[in-house]
């Protein structure tokens, strides 16, 4: 009944002179693997945005926070006149982006998404195209 | 110097003075560190770094948990009993601090020609040539810790919430049961120094070997049982905040939580001075460095072995508690006891 409570006491010991594993989060920045989804991004292809307005990303969204207005151009070609994600309901599962038959959506490493107004957590069309 | 009041020189009365604000504020800033050790001790132990942000290394975060703490607002629940609300966070922290009285925590020195003792209740006899300090020492620190509980009990009752009343029950029951066995752990020191005195009873360890060793079994329980009389972790059954919310602290807001807070540390730094005293040889230690250093040094380390204790052990259920108390620790003691009467005796 001695023992483990000495090996709990030397094992708390020796974790004392390990080094740190804590990130100093504002000084050091983490990278966040590949496979993160942080904040979405619309893809951009001869500098406009790839999306056809399908309607599939909307219709897949488990959490319903995607808007899309269809327009159409010169050529009557279909394009997301508006578009639109609700971060505060968007739960960040990626079904859009696996939805999306043009491969116009992707999901950044972008995860520092606070803000000090409800309507700043709407990121509209001009926010979301890719940089 | 000219003055003189009762036969002795007013620097003598200065110097008394001198020695209670010293320990005063040593005290108080060891346990404003003790918190920030705690931090960054458990921190450290869970492979974290623990505060670092204010100060280098959050050195200033005690200070600024202070500056927090009193701009913080007061509540006060309507239907709690006013004054004993108030007062119980006093009752709580000033026992924890004039404990410190009876403990002797360096030799003596000498000033304007009159030999001055390290510890706040004794005096240098000229005729006889020794310290004269409280006879009753360990008895005295014994009633101070026992006038603790009142505060939390207090607390408790007053608050007028379930959970606190439970917190503060749960921590008399706690306290009478582990004081027990702290106070059978020590008869046996008692036997061995054959004086209640604070005084005799680190004179006899430098001469011999330390009661750590001549009583290993009294040390340890003592200690587990300090610990437990504290209300630290593993036992901090009083504020269990999983099922009491936060026992009874759980109406307390700002500065007089803070003191709860306090007293919790500031008996921590109290206990672990007794403990050096009765068995790490008190103030004693090799001669190239002052008995305080030596001092400090085994309270610092004692300290840090609570911290350590916090980190590695998770919290004991209530009957669990009990059971170890009643049945492991208090038959220990007697036998201990016994024991030990049939070394001395033989």
């Amino acid at each position: 009944m001695i023992m483990p409570l000495i090996n709990g006491l030397k094992i708390t010991l020796k974790h004392m002179f390990m080094k740190p594993v804590t990130l100093q989060y504002p000084d050091e920045r983490p990278t966040p693997s590949p496979n993160f989804r942080g904040l979405h991004a619309l893809k951009v292809s001869h500098s406009k945005a790839k999306c056809v307005c399908c309607y599939l990303c909307p219709t897949v969204c488990p959490a319903k926070c995607i808007t899309v207005e269809a327009g159409e151009d010169q050529e009557h070609n279909k394009y997301a006149e508006r578009y639109e994600i609700d971060m505060l309901r968007c739960i960040f599962c990626g079904y859009c982006v696996e939805a999306c038959p043009v491969d116009a959506l992707k999901m950044t490493g972008e995860f520092e998404l606070a803000n000090y107004k409800r309507e700043d957590f709407v990121f509209v069309k001009e926010r979301l195209l890719e940089k | 110097m000219g003055y003189e009041i009762l036969g002795l020189p007013m620097a003598y009365y200065i110097a008394m003075v001198l020695k209670v604000l010293v320990v005063f504020v040593f005290v108080l800033l060891t346990v404003a560190y003790a918190t920030y050790a705690e931090r960054k001790i458990i921190g450290h132990m869970q492979v974290r770094l623990g505060p670092m942000r204010t100060g280098w290394h959050g050195l200033l975060q005690p200070i600024a948990d202070g500056v927090k703490l009193f701009f913080k607002e007061e509540i006060i629940p309507s239907k709690a009993d006013k004054f004993a609300f108030l007062i119980a966070p006093l009752i709580a922290l000033v026992p924890a601090f004039i404990g410190f009285a009876v403990i002797p925590f360096g030799e003596t020195i000498e000033v304007g020609g009159y030999k001055i003792p390290l510890q706040i209740a004794a005096y240098y006899d000229t005729a006889s040539g020794q310290v004269v300090d409280l006879n009753v020492g360990v008895l005295y620190i014994l009633a101070l810790a026992s006038i603790g509980v009142y505060g939390i009990v207090l607390a408790g009752w007053s608050s007028n919430s379930k959970y606190s009343l439970l917190g503060g029950l749960r921590s008399s029951a706690q306290m009478i049961s582990y004081e027990l066995a702290a106070g059978l752990a020590i008869i046996s020191v008692f036997m061995l120094s054959e004086s209640l005195s604070l005084q005799k009873i680190v004179a006899d360890q430098a001469n011999g070997a330390w009661y750590a060793f001549k009583q290993p079994l009294a040390f340890i329980l003592f200690f587990i049982c300090s610990i437990a009389e504290i209300n630290r972790t593993p036992f901090d059954l009083p504020e269990a905040e999983t099922e009491l919310v936060s026992g009874f602290c759980t109406e307390y807001s700002s500065m007089k939580y803070a003191m709860f807070f306090m007293a919790e540390y500031a008996n921590m730094v109290t206990v672990c001075a007794v403990t050096t005293t009765l068995f790490l040889g008190g103030w004693h230690g090799p001669s190239f460095l002052p008995g305080w250093f030596w001092f400090i040094a085994k309270v610092y380390f004692l300290i840090f072995t609570c911290m350590w204790i916090r980190a590695t052990y998770p919290r004991y259920r209530y009957d669990q508690l009990m059971r170890l108390g009643w049945k492991v620790f208090l038959p220990l003691t007697l036998i201990n006891i016994v024991v030990t009467g049939i070394i001395v005796s033989l």
